[in-house]
């Protein structure tokens, strides 16, 4: 899904970019949703963030290291692959299975949080809790995400949602995050506004 | 991607190397409590066996079923077969049973091209005549991969009946794709023709790519104890008694003696080399038992690496609309 | 019986004349011939060749009608130029003795579609171990002269040293297919880099080459005619040369495979040893039967070498080894798949690419030397003034595609399909009567 970067809107007939949160905001939003797993976890105790490939693996890594800041508690972080998982997977070319790594004490009796960047139809995170089921059994399971854009398609909600942006379905959400595209920025893109 | 795996010519270094990682993720399936993905769900493996091979059969069924494909095993032996049904009729008896992949194990070199020719869905090579075995070259470079952390570079001797040997020929453009060098060691009788010319000549060593057809990296020697010293890998290759009767070699003595991995030959090698053998091992001729029991020995893990490569074959093959 | 009279033809490559033909032999030849009672055929552009002959045609009958039949292949014949074919003994009985040699000759008869001479075995079943009976073949009404083993070696050198003799007394001639039967066991193509590639058992040169230098020196040693059939590699070629600077009485064929086409397609790639023809041909798959022949297609060198054989003489003749095979026989496993390809109707495409408009040496090596080994009287003969009229007209100009359903052979395995291949049979005329006329077969 490309978008193009909103400092250059093409001259004529412009597709519409809009820039949701820029970059400063992108870290007051992860350092609020830090904060309410600390409130809602009492204090993250046996609690372990899972991050969704591709974006939620930084973005679980970042939620740690700001639990870590505020309260001082080392919360294991994860990365959970749902690739071979998802219910789309023969409406495209082969995808590349990319790397599970669960943190060391593993899953079991835990708390799981996945982490992802944008809560759309609900596949993803449908598919993560499969998965999940298939590497161990976790205490309970939380969701956090950067942006809910609405549209579900299946009964699930987040715990944690980042900011909410109401959507139509032809435009998209691109998130970008320094540590995969080089700057941390949430872009409204395509539709007719 | 590619359609088929037929031969070791099908795979470039990325789409190689892409089975390898993607293996790697496979294998930590084997160390869950649920060894099962639901990947290939609702897909149709079938194993088309025309030769007994227990071994390799059950490694794609296990590889199939972990992926949660359904399997058909069609053993062809002991079947219609036998009563003369063509390859091309149970080519399209397959199809029309919806197979979309058949794994393909045949006497006569060639058998995977062909059927790759009637049927719609994907082809894999277990095996063809004396032809390739791609495959078995995937899980013998995961297994150096993983023993030994690279694979560009390193020395691999293969040993033996390299002629008649399916494993040897996908093993030289598989590791010849990926940057090994690689030494075809055996008597002259059991070294193809246009390979043997090479024998004597300078080991060939170039930055050039291999190109189709031609492998720059690799060079025959007759002699075991001039290579050993110098190889990072010693790949024994099984060595069919009934050649002894077909005059490649004198004897079986003879053989073991000039050929074979013993235990002072083993202790010549480098202290990281390790010992690779396609199995099954004719324990005492090309290979003694102290050898194939000891630490450097791999066999065991490559039977457990050929599950996670055939998964990610199958997933790679099948995972995706790749039409 | 109608008269034809052809107008404005070269005849073998000269100044445009025209034919005669009545009552079943060449009647006048000039320029501004009348006859009020012939059918004009307009011979401009076309070149008038005598009637082909090929030495070594496998007709299948009796035995596997159902791959090609005495019938369908003497169309096939006629649609190539041909009028007279020698039919290879190994059918079902084998040919091995008068009562199917006449057979297939009295079969060839009724169809009339060219001259069908039978080729008797060698020895009993194609066994290689006992001779069959030569003489009874050769006073059958069949009157053999050639006796062939083809698709076995006669490999017993004692064997094949008394055969040689003993078809003297009736100036008989053993045609050899050349293949050491212990350096070709499980042998499925030529041995080089790409039997190495593909995993097939190679077929070595030497194997043939053996026995060449071996026939040739039994035949020098009897005094006895000798021919070699299907010459395949460059090898080859230098011990017939040598033998026939020593004045050795051996001949040898080239099948129009071996002259156009590789190992390498075998393997899926390759091009044709004439580049110019049909550039953008390539195999559409690898291990495809099709290509499956014995001898194997060897490599590009030995093609070279056959090419420049023929043209200089040290190989005498084209003979096509046309081997019908049933659908079943090639769709399936390569190693599974019987040998052979199907030649007749475009041996001369593959002859006019490799000699060019030659028309003088095409004749040589494709009607009048064959017919000479063969000893058809009545064949080989330029169309002259008195001659039969066994004859055919090639239009040189046209191109022409390959499909293998619009061939006369009840088989499919032409190994030219959708190739682009020069030349085309205009007519083609059996003692004056045609079997080809407008390109197509008249029965």
């Amino acid at each position: 899904m490309a978008c193009p970067p909103a400092a250059h809107p093409s001259p004529e007939r412009q597709p519409s970019v809009k820039v949701i949160l820029a970059s400063a905001d992108v870290q007051r939003v992860v350092d609020r949703i830090a904060h309410q797993i600390l409130e809602k976890t009492q204090g993250a105790a046996d609690t372990v963030l899972l991050g969704i490939p591709t974006r939620g693996a930084p973005l679980a890594r970042r939620l740690a290291a700001r639990i870590s800041t505020f309260e001082d508690v080392d919360v294991p972080v994860g990365v959970l692959d749902i690739t071979l998982y998802r219910d789309d997977l023969r409406r495209h070319a082969t995808r590349a299975v990319g790397p599970t790594q669960l943190p060391p004490g593993g899953i079991d009796g835990k708390r799981v949080v996945l982490v992802d960047d944008v809560l759309f139809s609900g596949r993803t995170v449908r598919a993560a809790l499969d998965a999940l089921n298939d590497v161990g059994r976790p205490a309970s399971v939380q969701l956090a995400v950067l942006v809910d854009r609405g549209h579900r398609e299946l009964p699930i909600r987040a715990d944690y949602v980042g900011k909410n942006i109401p959507t139509a379905l032809a435009e998209s959400v691109k998130v970008t995050l320094v540590e995969t595209d080089g700057a941390d920025e949430v872009r409204l893109c395509g539709g007719t506004r | 991607m590619i359609r088929h795996l037929l031969s070791g010519a099908d795979l470039d270094a990325d789409t190689a190397t892409q089975i390898l990682d993607t293996a790697a993720e496979m294998a930590t399936v084997a160390g869950r409590e649920v060894k099962k993905l639901p990947a290939l769900r609702g897909r149709t493996v079938v194993n088309l066996f025309y030769e007994d091979s227990t071994r390799t059969r059950i490694s794609f069924e296990a590889a199939a079923k972990r992926l949660s494909a359904d399997v058909i095993n069609f053993s062809a032996k002991g079947s219609s077969v036998t009563k003369g049904e063509s390859l091309k009729d149970t080519a399209l008896t397959l199809q029309a049973m919806g197979a979309d992949a058949v794994v393909v194990r045949h006497p006569a070199s060639g058998a995977p091209h062909r059927l790759a020719n009637w049927v719609d869905g994907s082809v894999v090579n277990a095996g063809d005549g004396t032809h390739e075995h791609p495959t078995q070259a995937l899980l013998d470079a995961y297994t150096m991969r993983a023993r030994l952390g690279r694979l560009a570079g390193l020395h691999v001797a293969i040993v033996g009946d390299v002629l008649h040997s399916r494993v040897a020929r996908s093993n030289v453009l598989l590791l010849s794709t990926l940057g090994a060098k690689v030494t075809l060691v055996g008597p002259p009788t059991l070294i193809p023709v246009d390979w043997a010319a090479r024998a004597g000549a300078a080991p060939a060593v170039t930055d050039a790519g291999p190109a189709a057809g031609s492998h720059p990296g690799t060079d025959v020697c007759y002699d075991l104890d001039a290579v050993l010293p110098g190889v990072d890998v010693v790949m024994m290759l099984r060595v069919q008694r009934e050649r002894m009767n077909d005059s490649y070699f004198p004897s079986a003595r003879e053989y073991a003696r000039r050929y074979g991995l013993d235990g002072p030959r083993m202790r010549r090698l480098p202290e990281h080399a390790i010992v690779m053998h396609p199995g099954p091992m004719n324990r005492g001729m090309e290979i003694t038992p102290e050898v194939a029991d000891s630490p450097r020995s791999t066999i065991v893990e490559q039977v457990a690496n050929g599950v996670s490569v055939r998964m990610a074959v199958l997933y790679l093959l099948l995972g995706g609309n790749n039409r | 019986m109608t008269a034809y009279l052809i107008k404005n033809v070269s005849v073998v490559g000269g100044a445009p004349t025209d034919l005669l033909i009545r009552d079943g032999v060449v009647a006048a030849t000039g320029s501004g011939l009348t006859a009020p009672d012939a059918a004009v055929i307009d011979g401009t552009g076309l070149v008038a060749l005598p009637g082909l002959v090929d030495l070594h045609t496998h007709l299948r009958e009796p035995g596997r009608e159902d791959a090609e039949t005495v019938e369908s292949g003497s169309r096939a014949a006629a649609l190539g130029g041909y009028t007279a074919v020698c039919a290879m003994a190994n059918t079902s009985p084998v040919a091995d003795t008068a009562g199917v040699v006449e057979q297939v000759w009295r079969l060839g008869r009724q169809a009339g579609l060219v001259d069908v001479q039978p080729i008797g075995a060698v020895t009993v079943g194609l066994a290689g171990e006992r001779l069959a009976e030569l003489g009874a073949m050769a006073d059958s009404a069949a009157r053999v002269r050639i006796f062939s083993d083809d698709g076995h070696c006669v490999a017993d050198p004692k064997l094949m040293r008394r055969a040689l003799e003993y078809v003297k007394a009736f100036d008989g001639i053993i045609a050899q297919h050349a293949e050491e039967p212990r350096l070709t066991e499980g042998a499925q193509m030529h041995e080089g880099e790409v039997s190495t590639r593909l995993g097939l058992t190679g077929w070595p040169a030497v194997a043939e080459e053996a026995i060449i230098a071996r026939d040739v020196l039994l035949a020098e040693h009897v005094g006895s005619r000798l021919h070699v059939c299907h010459v395949s590699t460059a090898g080859s070629v230098e011990v017939l040369r040598q033998a026939k600077a020593r004045g050795v009485r051996v001949t040898a064929e080239v099948t129009p495979h071996h002259l156009l086409l590789t190992d390498e397609v075998v393997g899926g790639r390759g091009e044709l040893a004439s580049p110019a023809l049909s550039p953008d041909w390539s195999p559409t798959a690898s291990y495809d039967p099709v290509f499956k022949v014995n001898p194997p297609l060897r490599t590009g060198t030995d093609v070279a070498a056959l090419r420049a054989a023929l043209a200089e003489g040290v190989i005498d003749i084209v003979a096509t080894d046309h081997a019908p095979h049933a659908v079943e026989d090639k769709e399936c496993e390569w190693a599974y798949a019987r040998p052979g390809m199907l030649g007749l109707e475009t041996a001369l495409s593959i002859a006019l690419d490799v000699l060019g408009p030659q028309w003088d040496l095409i004749a040589d090596r494709m009607s009048r030397t064959p017919a000479r080994i063969a000893g058809l009287d009545g064949h080989g003969l330029d169309p002259a003034p008195g001659a039969p009229a066994n004859l055919t007209l090639v239009d040189p100009a046209a191109r022409r595609v390959i499909e293998p359903t619009e061939l006369a052979s009840r088989s499919r395995n032409t190994p030219y399909a959708r190739m682009t291949l020069p030349g085309r049979i205009v007519a083609t005329f059996l003692r004056g009567e045609p079997t080809v006329l407008d390109g197509k077969a008249v029965k």
